[in-house]
């Protein structure tokens, strides 16, 4: 079949719609933040005390950073679906997390006396949270990575680890209702390697399942 | 290239998406003669530069929603052809930087006369009868949408989505 052939083809095919991309991925993000919600509810649910910690200074930091993730990552996701669109513009954006979040620590570590660091950095609940971040982001994460399948990413370990983000971003938000380890340092420690290993996942994942 | 080619090939490139065959097919010719010209460049022997093309228009037809109406169309044509022509000769085992620059830079070369290269024909021949006839005869034979249907005593529609997901498969399969 020569290239004719398949112009020819191919354009008389030019009326079949395809369902609009952002509809798909706006629909991929809302799954992946309900699955995100519903295995967090059935697995673990909100801290007791949730009204009173929503009153200190430290439990709602925690929503700052995780929020600023999620949206920060979801806007990457969503840029890096389209051939030739530049990343350039969404990219700084990831930074605003890791910048938020260094700042707490380095206000925790005024705020804390050098015996006490340590303590806060260990928690009470880093199996915990080495074990749900990621359990909780498993399936935000696939959905996240089906829905890019319907994009055309052309650097897709890139855009699976994008995935891994934005799902780790959904995921540490509603663990962090759960956690009552709220210091900075903790966070800064046991969020960020929960995160790093969803978002190898989803790089790893992207590799092999967004290639087009 | 132009600013005046960017504004062209867009305003096919949009009629096509809203149907416009015509269009459509010469919007694939234009992005056809340049990737032919950037591969030849590039990519050196060994490679069937046909055969990037027609991955190339195939990737292109498979993807088309991903272009945004309002959003430049050159950054996203070239975007798809070099990911395209790295993937092709990743599989052949060689590796090759390709720069977008390289795509810009290119003035689209005159079609001449192009070999028929044997990968769309193997996944041609690969689908199930029902749209390997159709594609056959809308692509090969240059038959209408209506002359096919005829011939088939097929109504249009079936005809349209026989071709239609020939196409998407022949896409998907080479990839």
């Amino acid at each position: 079949m020569d290239t004719q052939s398949l112009i020819r083809a191919l354009s008389q095919d030019a009326a079949a719609g395809a369902a609009r991309l952002d509809h798909r991925l706006a629909l991929g993000l809302a799954l992946a933040a309900g699955l995100a919600a519903i295995v967090w509810f059935v697995l673990l649910g909100p801290r007791q005390d949730i009204a009173e910690a929503l009153t200190t200074v430290r439990f709602p930091f925690k929503f700052v950073v995780t929020l600023a993730l999620a949206v920060s990552a979801a806007l990457a996701w969503r840029r890096i679906a389209r051939p030739g669109a530049p990343l350039a513009t969404v990219a700084p954006l990831l930074l605003a997390a890791p910048v938020l979040l260094a700042a707490g620590v380095v206000m925790e570590l005024f705020a804390v006396p050098e015996g006490q660091r340590m303590a806060r950095l260990i928690g009470t609940n880093a199996t915990v949270c080495l074990t749900f971040i990621p359990l909780i982001g498993a399936l935000p994460l696939a959905a996240l990575l089906a829905a890019l399948r319907n994009g055309a990413p052309t650097r897709p370990t890139l855009a699976g680890a994008f995935c891994g983000l934005a799902a780790g971003g959904l995921a540490a938000t509603f663990y962090a209702a759960h956690c009552i380890d709220d210091s900075p340092l903790f966070v800064a420690t046991w969020y960020t390697i929960a995160i790093g290993m969803l978002t190898l996942t989803g790089a790893l994942g992207g590799r092999f399942l967004l290639r087009w | 290239m132009t600013e005046a080619d960017e504004a062209d090939l867009a305003r096919m490139f949009r009629a096509a998406l809203e149907g416009d065959e015509q269009a459509y097919a010469a919007f694939l010719e234009r992005v056809a003669a340049l990737v032919r010209a950037v591969t030849r460049r590039k990519a050196g022997s060994g490679v069937d530069t046909e055969d990037v093309v027609q991955e190339t228009l195939l990737a292109i037809h498979l993807k088309r929603h991903t272009w945004r109406p309002d959003a430049p169309v050159r950054p996203w044509i070239f975007a798809i052809a070099r990911y395209k022509l790295v993937d092709s000769l990743r599989r052949r085992g060689r590796r090759v930087e390709v720069d977008i620059a390289d795509y810009a830079e290119t003035l689209a070369e005159p079609v001449e006369d192009v070999a028929s290269p044997r990968e769309v024909e193997r996944a041609l021949d690969e689908l199930p009868p029902g749209q390997r006839r159709v594609v056959a005869a809308v692509g090969v034979e240059g038959r209408s949408i209506g002359e096919a249907a005829a011939a088939f005593g097929m109504n249009e529609t079936a005809v349209r989505v026989a071709l239609h997901r020939g196409l998407a498969a022949i896409a998907r399969g080479r990839r």
